[in-house]
């Protein structure tokens, strides 16, 4: 007991919480694959056989082989090849979308919830109306406006991401705002920005990093969805949405085009909410000791 | 001249129910190296005095109505919000009631207690450790440098306190502000509290306010007394005077309620009736309805505090008139 106390003594918040975190193993488990995930999705353009719009009509649909080993859909092209393309774009809209959530969305929410009164009416009413635009008419119109391009489709879905995370923090503000240590911190002299960031944002990491670890599977499939109505990537290009969403309509006849993007999704999905999970706990730097 | 100066003071909280009035018309004074003690049941205004000064009223509801209060030439109600923060945690800090929440629970001891310096004075990181180390030590955590790491969590009540007192007073105030300091801690740890802000400030030479619902807490520490009641001041005066010879029927009551004034076995003494409901206007004196010498002058008169005898004011008609 002695040695671990000593042991934990001169550790920040954040070993701390790596500390905690490795001794979760399903955590840990996460980590690791979706670390695989993303190394991958790094090295694709290194490591593939083919390219990812190479054409074999005679060989057409084929299961899984030694050449072929995720099989080929109905044009020959190689379907490992072009999962890890797809994860390519999905992982990276899955994280610059919640990233842009997670910034806005973080500092929009603690302020108004800080503030209070008036400036949080306006600022909340806002989200309001942004809430009731019809997603697809907004990201259409962007697209319209725009022209179609992937920094845009991250753009479009960090922009009705961040509202919700803008309620969740401003719920949370709210109730820690009139507690006695943010009391203590203005009676301290420190400055509105100063005490929203420091002393009020650590307390809010909790839900906020479940939450983010809801909004990149979310951010997924709404990427699939919006590619599926040809608004996000375009053919020959592919996600993991577009990959599943061909894969389910051969589903009867080549059930593999199915089976392995969906693998891949799943995996980074179950990945993210086990990370999330184990972060949450570990980041609770009250629960956690002992 | 006072080190601070309150007058006329009024925060009302505007409800749905009504007008609150919360600290209805005070005035008092600090000066310089004293330590004020405001005394009163809870609900009575005492809290809200207070954290009207350093601008800690939730608006709205609340409200401050009018009044004034001098701190070294500024009036700390009406200054910009960085004049006010200049003041506040270097001049003027404050200590809570409740050490359980009264710190961060995601930042360090040694990160909360530095943070004043660091703001204040942009003092580097290592000169501010330092500091925070002795500051911790004379608050009685002598192994400070090895705690400077730890959170709150990890402390006792009574500990947490401690850090709270070497967070307010790191900075080297004038004025400490000390809200009902030792009511969450237990007993004998609430001794060791007080006998420590005693010391630290006769070292520190400054000045302290200690709100308490306590006459024990206040006859332990106070030079000077307010004794407060539904939003106002019913009397003023050293603690020996308001001890030896209580000046207003409510102090009289109050005194007349502690355990220790009875015989063991003896029924406790309690001041009939309730409190007056603040949401609706008071005439007179506040304390009428429960008082056994009210007159009916009692309820139309003009409240003020009248000097009765040297350094000793009271708010009660009779006295002034020399009656009781």
């Amino acid at each position: 007991m002695r040695s671990e106390a000593q042991a934990e003594k001169g550790t920040s918040l954040w070993q701390d919480a790596l500390h905690r975190l490795m001794k979760n193993r399903l955590a840990v488990v996460g980590a690791c694959v979706l670390a695989t995930m993303v190394a991958l999705a790094l090295a694709t353009p290194w490591i593939v056989p083919y390219a990812y719009d190479a054409q074999d009509l005679e060989l057409g649909a084929s299961g899984p082989s030694r050449a072929h080993w995720f099989g080929t859909d109905r044009l020959g092209r190689d379907l490992l090849t072009r999962v890890l393309y797809g994860g390519r774009i999905s992982l990276m809209v899955g994280f610059a979308a919640t990233a842009v959530s997670l910034l806005v969305g973080v500092v929009y929410g603690a302020t108004a919830g800080y503030l209070g009164g008036r400036t949080d009416a306006v600022m909340m009413r806002f989200v309001d109306i942004l809430y009731a635009l019809p997603f697809t008419i907004f990201v259409i119109i962007l697209m319209v406006l725009f022209g179609r391009n992937i920094v845009l489709l991250f753009v479009a879905i960090g922009a009705v991401q961040w509202l919700t995370m803008a309620r969740i923090v401003r719920g949370q503000v709210m109730s820690l705002k009139h507690t006695d240590f943010i009391d203590a911190a203005r009676v301290m002299g420190f400055s509105t920005s100063r005490i929203i960031l420091r002393h009020l944002i650590p307390n809010v990491l909790g839900p906020v990093i479940v939450y983010t670890t809801l909004t990149i599977p979310n951010v997924m499939l709404i990427e699939a969805f919006l590619s599926f109505l040809g608004l996000g990537v375009q053919a020959p290009m592919s996600s993991w949405g577009v990959l599943i969403k061909e894969g389910a309509d051969a589903m009867e006849e080549y059930p593999w085009l199915l089976v392995f993007p969906s693998l891949a999704l799943s995996a980074t999905l179950f990945a993210l909410n086990f990370l999330g999970d184990g972060l949450r706990d570990a980041l609770d730097v009250r629960a956690a000791k002992d | 001249m006072p080190l601070l100066d309150v007058e006329n003071l009024r925060t009302y909280f505007h409800t749905r129910n009504g007008i609150v009035r919360a600290v209805d018309g005070v005035s008092f004074s600090v000066e310089k190296g004293e330590t004020l003690g405001i005394v009163g049941e809870s609900g009575s205004g005492k809290s809200v005095c207070v954290y009207s000064l350093l601008g800690l009223i939730p608006s709205p509801p609340g409200r401050i109505e009018s009044g004034a209060a001098h701190f070294d030439g500024s009036d700390l109600l009406r200054c910009t919000p960085e004049e006010l923060r200049a003041v506040r945690g270097k001049r003027i800090s404050m200590i809570f009631q409740d050490p359980m929440t009264a710190l961060n629970p995601y930042m360090t001891i040694g990160d909360q207690v530095t943070e004043p310096l660091r703001v204040h004075e942009g003092c580097p990181k290592m000169e501010a450790r330092t500091r925070a180390i002795e500051m911790l030590q004379s608050v009685g955590i002598v192994d400070g440098a090895e705690r400077l790491r730890d959170y709150p969590h990890q402390f006792s009540g009574g500990m947490r306190q401690r850090v709270m007192i070497a967070m307010a007073l790191i900075g080297g105030p004038e004025l400490l502000i000390a809200d009902e300091p030792t009511t969450a801690l237990d007993v004998t740890v609430q001794a060791q509290i007080l006998d420590l802000i005693n010391n630290l400030q006769q070292s520190l030479g400054m000045a302290v306010i200690l709100i308490t619902h306590d006459l024990g807490v206040i006859a332990s520490t106070c030079d000077r007394v307010l004794v407060m009641y539904a939003g106002r001041f019913l009397e003023s005066a050293t603690v020996h005077d308001l001890f030896q010879t209580p000046r207003h029927p409510y102090t009289e009551a109050l005194m007349a309620s502690r355990p220790s004034a009875h015989a063991k076995g003896e029924t406790l003494y309690t001041i009939p009736g309730l409190p007056p409901d603040l949401s609706t206007e008071i005439a007179g004196c506040p304390f009428a309805e429960r008082c056994r010498h009210a007159v009916d002058g009692c309820r139309e008169c003009e409240l003020t505090l009248e000097d009765v005898a040297p350094g000793h004011q009271s708010a009660c008609l009779r006295v002034q008139a020399g009656e009781l």
